[in-house]
């Protein structure tokens, strides 16, 4: 262990700033130095994309990324999200169709979604299973999950 | 909101109650729990498939900055080795000693032999490499018929790989065979899986002032209590497991694994808490396995397309040891050998044969998909050689819709079930010919079927139990309601759930029973310390046996609720009826009180009955009359490019039975997730090990389990044929589409091949093999 190393990056809006190990994986200051525990570790390969948070407004896999490359950069989790009583649209249509059953994945799932639909505001349902094919869930055969973000298109403008 | 007659609680496709923590990243995974002073754990795993242990040195590790103790395996004085459940009567169970660290001998890669604890997550896995451990290798037991017929030992001292024979039939097989015009017989593999839940798998044990509590995710805290006491030597009221969110099973955790052992022991050893979480290629390596069964199969019919006998012999793949329900996942399939079909003489034989692998135990369907894949594949085969429909095959066997209660040839009973209609209603919501004519050109489609039945709602305690099938443990549920003086309700179940949607479903039930809003009932679960007790979370048991435990309970709340009623309003109890969100009497509906008015009076007792206990909290245990038994009929067509072999799912419809519905949106849900995941292993996940014993497929990527662009959207629809076995006529929903949809896709690959010549093929469907399949037709 070589010493430490200062990052400092916006997460949620709000600056953060720590010494931490060189090696420290974004996902684990994240959860461990940030206390932010919604972004999950699933696979730490990046197959599973549990880990999916914004990075400078783009979704990346923080499991595959040390928290010194995020120095400066603007970060989302899926605390930032929405707040309870004011649900992102994604969360809300996750609820209303049955998007999540462990919940596990879901986190990562809304992260990827949102990044989707930012890029393409009304994607078509082979869209969705595109982007969303570096997310794995074992729980929910992924029909409900497509089916809420084709939901939270519509409702969004 | 309130429920009417018209719109009751029950059967509405409510939003789910535990949903808002775990869309808002709010939820508390056994990760995301942390005990003040905690240490870290990581194992050191053998990179060996069969060795002696020469030597282990830990004095560097023991340097390394941050460690507090490196234990191997002579280090730990537990009471016993870890539990295997099941002692049949009648059979020889052999079952070599499995520690939480081995102690001479490894017996499959992952195998741990040796704890490193430090006070960093980082520093342990480094220090765990620094552990220097010199193997001898031994000969290694990789392939299952190889080992199933001798050669080199898994065990040495055990003198054989064969670790038990089990059998189970009825009828007169031989009469049968002889009566048949035509038999077919096929060698069907269903090769090793992995769960794969996406939570890994952790552990966080506290032991302080002699007293235990460890967190775990797992999907059985109350057995978890149990064998920790049983390996400690801790007396069970001193130890508090708790199972937190738990982000998915599917069998994997019901397990007592050696981590969670270790951990507790080490907890004790050192006064400190200390938490290990698996990464996903120790998941892959050393949480427990599933299916790797070889059957060959016998099925016997007249030319008219009766079926006389059936026959199968089945070699188990147990792995290196048998861990807690390792040898009886095949017989969990006998008792359903014969699916949905009235045959006369059936008959299983299982020999279970220990590999150099990890064991295998109960994932997704545990015993009954690889049951079910073999019958419906064998129906399609025999079809195929009477030339006959193959839907024309299955109608003219099914069971009788009007033989229900209906008992099969080997002595159990199937509770109900109407196997046309859910075939009618298949043929209904899908088009599937259609599909299958509308083939692009160059590319081929098949379209395969898959009616089934499963056996759930584990489990008569009577059947399964000791001096039964064999089970060391009953199987009942217990449930505790609370009404609170508000109105409000508590429910405690014993059941564990980790995605099913219990909070939600159980709410359900009471809310309807009680005329109260089931967002004011709240359930608990997964903790030893709060609640009563309980058996877990799988086998599709939580509703069917832990709701109704649930409503058991609540059936006490309303009878007392109902004596409170008549007393305050002078009325006769048997006048007392709810409707609506009031308990009223009879003739008089304005004449009622809320479950909040009846509460009160309960707690604030000045005008209760004579004798009446104040309070609103009941308890119910319950131990169902028999299993439960889901049926339906599933229907799917596949494309084949016959160049690549590549097999895509163009549609996939499917009709599940599990009695009247609480929660059409979580039934669905459970059945799309169950299809999946048949479908992940029909097509593309596989747990390889090479010719030493090496785990080939140690991550997601290289297992292969399937994404969104995998997989289609599904049609669903439902029957509902209530089950004579408990109060809400329900059945397990859980594993179903598991059990179901591996047949129904090999089926349509087979079809879609047979103008190619080939007639038979075993999972998994990947291109090369269905590439190779067409040039050995070819040839």
């Amino acid at each position: 262990m070589a010493g430490s190393v200062r990052v400092t990056m916006t997460v949620n809006g709000a600056q953060q700033s720590a010494e931490v190990e060189p090696r420290l994986l974004l996902v684990h200051f994240l959860r461990e130095t940030l206390g932010l525990t919604g972004t999950h570790v699933g696979c730490d390969t990046s197959n599973c994309g549990a880990c999916t948070v914004h990075l400078n407004g783009e979704a990346i896999k923080s499991c595959t990324l040390l928290a010194a490359q995020a120095d400066g950069a603007e970060i989302k989790t899926i605390e930032g999200m929405g707040q309870e009583g004011a649900l992102h649209p994604l969360q809300e249509a996750f609820w209303e169709h049955h998007g999540l059953q462990c919940g596990y994945c879901t986190p990562g799932m809304i992260m990827a979604s949102a990044d989707l639909l930012e890029r393409n505001p009304k994607p078509n349902e082979e869209e969705v299973r595109e982007a969303l094919a570096g997310n794995l869930c074992r729980c929910t055969g992924y029909h409900n999950i497509v089916k809420a973000v084709i939901a939270a298109s519509e409702t969004t403008a | 909101m309130s429920a009417t007659a018209a719109e009751p609680w029950i059967g509405r496709p409510l939003k789910r109650k535990e949903d808002p923590r775990l869309i808002m990243g709010r939820a508390r995974y056994i990760d995301d729990i942390n005990a003040v002073g905690q240490l870290w754990a990581a194992f050191v795993r053998s990179p060996e498939a069969h060795a002696r242990i020469a030597s282990i040195d830990t004095s560097e590790a023991k340097a390394f900055p941050g460690v507090h103790a490196v234990f191997t395996g002579n280090d730990l004085d537990l009471e016993a080795p870890l539990p295997m459940a099941w002692v049949p009567p009648g059979v020889e169970v052999k079952n070599p000693p499995h520690w939480s660290l081995a102690k001479d001998e490894v017996h499959h890669v992952g195998d741990p032999v040796a704890l490193v604890i430090g006070s960093d997550r980082y520093a342990v896995v480094d220090a765990a490499q620094l552990v220097s451990v010199e193997y001898d290798p031994l000969p290694v037991v990789v392939d299952l018929e190889k080992a199933y017929e001798g050669g080199d030992l898994v065990h040495a001292d055990l003198g054989t790989n064969q670790c038990h024979e089990w059998s189970l039939g009825g009828g007169d097989l031989d009469a049968g065979f002889a009566a048949a015009d035509v038999v077919v017989e096929r060698r069907i593999v269903n090769h090793r899986t992995a769960g794969a839940a996406i939570e890994p798998r952790g552990v966080l044990a506290d032991y302080r002032a002699g007293s235990l509590t460890l967190t775990s995710s797992t999907q059985v805290p109350h057995f978890l209590r149990l064998f920790l006491a049983l390996q400690l030597g801790i007396s069970e009221d001193r130890i508090r497991a708790i199972a937190p969110e738990v982000g998915g099973g599917f069998g994997s955790k019901l397990q007592i694994y050696g981590e969670e052992i270790a951990l507790a022991w080490a907890s004790r050893k050192l006064e400190r808490p200390i938490k290990w979480v698996e990464s996903r290629t120790e998941g892959m390596l050393a949480t427990h396995h599933g299916r790797d069964q070889i059957a060959y199969t016998k099925i016997g019919a007249t030319r008219d397309g009766k079926i006389t006998a059936y026959h199968t012999k089945i070699l188990q793949d147990l792995g290196a040891y048998l861990m807690l329900l390792t040898p009886t996942i095949p017989s969990l399939g006998a008792f359903v050998m014969s699916g949905v079909y009235d045959i006369p003489a059936v008959q299983t034989d299982i020999v279970g044969v220990f590999t150099n692998k990890m064991p295998t135990d109960a994932i997704r369907g545990a015993g009954r998909p690889e049951a079910t894949h073999q019958i419906e594949l064998m129906i399609d085969q025999l079809a195929d050689e009477l030339g006959m429909d193959r839907l024309e095959l299955r109608r003219k066997n099914f069971m009788r819709p009007e033989s229900f209660p209906h008992e099969t040839a080997i002595g159990v009973v199937y509770d109900s079930g109407d196997y046309p209609k859910a075939l009618d209603t298949l043929l209904e919501l899908a088009d599937l010919d259609a599909i299958k004519a509308a083939a692009p050109a160059g590319k081929l489609r098949g379209i395969g079927y898959s009616t089934y039945t499963e056996i759930c709602g584990l489990a008569p305690s009577r059947v399964t139990g000791p001096s039964g099938f064999g089970l060391q443990t009953g199987l009942w549920e217990s449930a505790m309601v609370r009404v609170h003086i508000t109105g409000a309700v508590t429910v405690y179940t014993g059941t564990s759930p980790h995605g099913q949607g219990l909070e939600t479903t159980m709410a359900q039930i009471v809310a309807q029973r009680l005329g109260c809003d089931p967002q004011n009932v709240e359930v608990i679960h997964g903790d030893t310390g709060t609640g009563p007790q309980g058996l877990g979370t799988y086998g599709s048991r939580s509703t069917a046996v832990g709701g109704e435990s649930v409503a058991r309970a609540t059936a006490k709340i309303v009878d007392k609720a109902r004596q409170i009623v008549a007393h305050q309003l002078e009325a006769a109890v048997d006048d007392v009826e709810l409707s609506g969100d009031k308990f009223s009497v009879k003739g008089s509906p304005d004449k009622g009180m809320t479950i909040g008015e009846i509460s009160m009076a309960a707690y604030i007792p000045e005008n209760l009955p004579e004798g009446m206990e104040p309070g609103l909290e009941e308890l119910a245990f319950y131990d169902p009359e028999n299993f439960v038994f889901p049926f339906g009929a599933h229907g799917c067509v596949v494309e084949v490019d016959p160049d690549t072999g590549n097999v895509d799912v163009v549609k996939y419809a499917a009709v599940d039975d599990c009695g009247p519905a609480i929660n059409p949106k979580i039934i669905d849900g459970q059945v799309h997730g169950g299809i999946v995941h048949a479908i992940g292993q029909a097509l593309f996940e596989r747990i390889h090990y090479d010719d030493e014993g090496q785990l080939v497929t140690s991550n997601f990527a290289d297992y292969a389990l399937p994404s969104a662009a995998d997989v289609p959207s599904f049609d669903l629809d439902r029957t509902e044929t209530p089950s004579p076995v408990n109060s809400l006529g329900v059945k397990g929903i859980g594993e179903a589409g598991t059990i179901a949809a591996s047949p129904a896709i090999t089926n349509a690959v087979l079809d879609a091949l047979r103008p190619l010549g080939v007639t038979f093929i075993n999972m998994p469907l990947g291109p090369q093999r269905v590439w190779e399949a067409i040039q050995e037709a070819k040839a």
